[in-house]
């Protein structure tokens, strides 16, 4: 008896029929969110990161502000500020330009921490080694030390992608039309728990392979980074 | 040691010049006061108690460290002062460090080639056979893909040798280039250095190796307490010296 109850409030077979559809289309915003963060993220934090080695103090102690603040806050503060807020500054902006956006610094102000973090743990002989053939400081960070730092944090750099990009799910509040999104939109017009039940498989079958991956590279790069 | 004085004050044959260097961490003063020339082709074996300034001494002449005051030249050219492009006057100067310092994530081929293809823009393929022929050098071209982590303490110092040897510098610094070694693989990092002074290198190295000092230095300095305390050949610093901090210095390594 509770177990049809179960199964009909979470596996409800028409009901998922009905919105797996649409939950794909969710799935692939997701993932085209996912990876916007992810490339956009890393990208900006090995940059600020990059830029904090020149150790110039304006930029440096902007940097750490902008990391230190954007780790402090609860990404849904930002999420809802940059949504509700903006607009009545007169920028109007997407809740998929906002997610994208907000999602970005928040894993920027991390990575620029883990690069960073990376970037001081490498000896100073390399940088020695490179400035002392000639190469400028930014040649000696560009191909000798940032290679190292970043292989270095390979593995905390892959959780903490992982763990902002599973936050695209937040989008929810603002109406991104995510797998989340998509699947709450369908909990309500169905009244059934099913469509979530497909939000879950979807996020596992777009995780856990990237959770695996983790683990390999976590297994990979501590062993070789010596 | 005689040598001509042109204009500048410079003594015009050496290759190498050290003038007046003063350098103090903090409070503590390093260096103070030294002037030491090398000569084109010659080997110059700096000995002298831990803390006494070797490695800083060596480290301003290519201004890893920054003299606070005083004078470094490359055949005559000032490696400080305005207008001075630091970068490109270290191609002239190669560096070899205790702890060999190579690039972790470069190939023993990587390690040589960085510079030369982005320092002296050389295309891949000539950077490459440059490489190569360093390596062969160092008697490493069989090694050329293995990375540092597949290498032994010797085979890496050689490999940094080999990195620092294929920019063709003017003068090299070897800073302690055995003392990280297992003692079976000292003798391989060593003749290699002879053969690079055959070859007709100039070359300043900081070492305890008295045997080889003995048989290969063209002159040897002893340095104390931030100065140089004496120098001449090495017959004369091992078989005669002068001074007797010299000679309480050396008692410890003849026993
Ligand atoms: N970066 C630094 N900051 C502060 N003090 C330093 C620094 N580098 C060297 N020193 C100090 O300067 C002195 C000379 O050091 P240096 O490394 O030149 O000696 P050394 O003759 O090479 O000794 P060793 O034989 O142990 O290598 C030491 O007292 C050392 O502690
Ligand atoms: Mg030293």
């Amino acid at each position: 008896m509770q177990m049809d109850m179960f199964l009909d409030q979470f596996l409800n077979q028409a009901v998922l029929v009905k919105y797996t559809p649409l939950i794909l289309k969710g799935a692939g915003v997701t993932v085209l969110l996912s990876v916007l963060i992810v490339l956009t993220g890393l990208t900006l934090g090995a940059g600020l990161a990059c830029l904090r080695a020149y150790r110039i103090k304006a930029f440096s102690f902007a940097i750490v502000i902008f990391a230190d603040v954007l780790r402090a806050l609860p990404p849904l503060v930002l999420i809802l500020l940059a949504f509700f807020g903006l607009p009545n500054i007169g920028v109007v902006l997407s809740s998929f330009t906002v997610l994208f956006l907000v999602l970005s610094l928040v894993l920027a102000a991390f990575a620029e921490e883990i690069v960073w973090a990376g970037i001081t743990a490498t000896p100073k002989g390399q940088w020695e080694a490179a400035r002392s053939t000639g190469l400028t400081f930014t040649q000696a960070l560009c191909y000798v030390v940032l290679p190292q730092a970043v292989r270095m944090v390979i593995p905390p750099l892959t959780n903490r992608a992982i763990a902002i990009t599973k936050m695209t799910a937040l989008g929810m509040v603002i109406g991104v039309p995510d797998i989340l999104g998509q699947a709450t939109t369908a909990q309500s017009f169905s009244a059934n728990a099913s469509p979530l039940t497909l939000a879950a498989i979807a996020y596992v079958v777009i995780f856990l392979p990237l959770v695996i991956a983790s683990r390999w590279l976590e297994q990979r790069f501590t062993q070789k980074g010596s | 040691m005689a040598s001509t004085y042109n204009e500048k004050g410079t003594p015009s044959s050496a290759t190498l010049s050290v003038r007046a260097l003063h350098k103090s961490f903090g409070v503590l003063p390093v260096l103070k006061g030294i002037d030491l020339h090398v000569q084109r082709s010659e080997m110059v074996f700096v000995l002298g108690p831990s803390g006494s300034g070797k490695s800083t001494m060596l480290r301003c002449c290519n201004l890893l460290e920054e003299p606070d005051s005083g004078a470094i030249l490359i055949e005559g050219d000032k490696l400080t002062g305005p207008g001075v492009d630091l970068n490109k006057m270290r191609q002239r100067i190669g560096m070899v460090f205790q702890s060999f310092n190579l690039y972790p994530h470069l190939s023993a081929l990587g390690n040589v080639t960085l510079a030369l293809r982005r320092v002296l823009k050389m295309p891949r393929e000539q950077a490459e056979s440059e490489a190569i022929a360093a390596l062969t050098k160092v008697g490493l071209s069989n090694r050329a893909g293995h990375f540092p982590s597949q290498l032994s303490g010797g085979q890496q110092q050689r490999v940094a040798i080999a990195r620092a040897l294929a920019l063709k510098p003017t003068v090299m610094l070897f800073d302690e280039p055995t003392s990280a070694l297992d003692p079976e693989l000292v003798g391989d990092v060593l003749d290699v250095m002879r053969d690079v002074k055959e070859q007709g290198m100039t070359m300043l190295v900081v070492s305890h190796e008295m045997k080889f000092a003995r048989d290969a230095a063209d002159r040897v300095v002893f340095m104390d307490g931030g100065v140089i305390v004496e120098q001449g050949p090495p017959e004369q610093i091992f078989g005669a010296p002068t001074q007797e901090r010299t000679r309480t210095f050396l008692s410890r390594f003849h026993g």
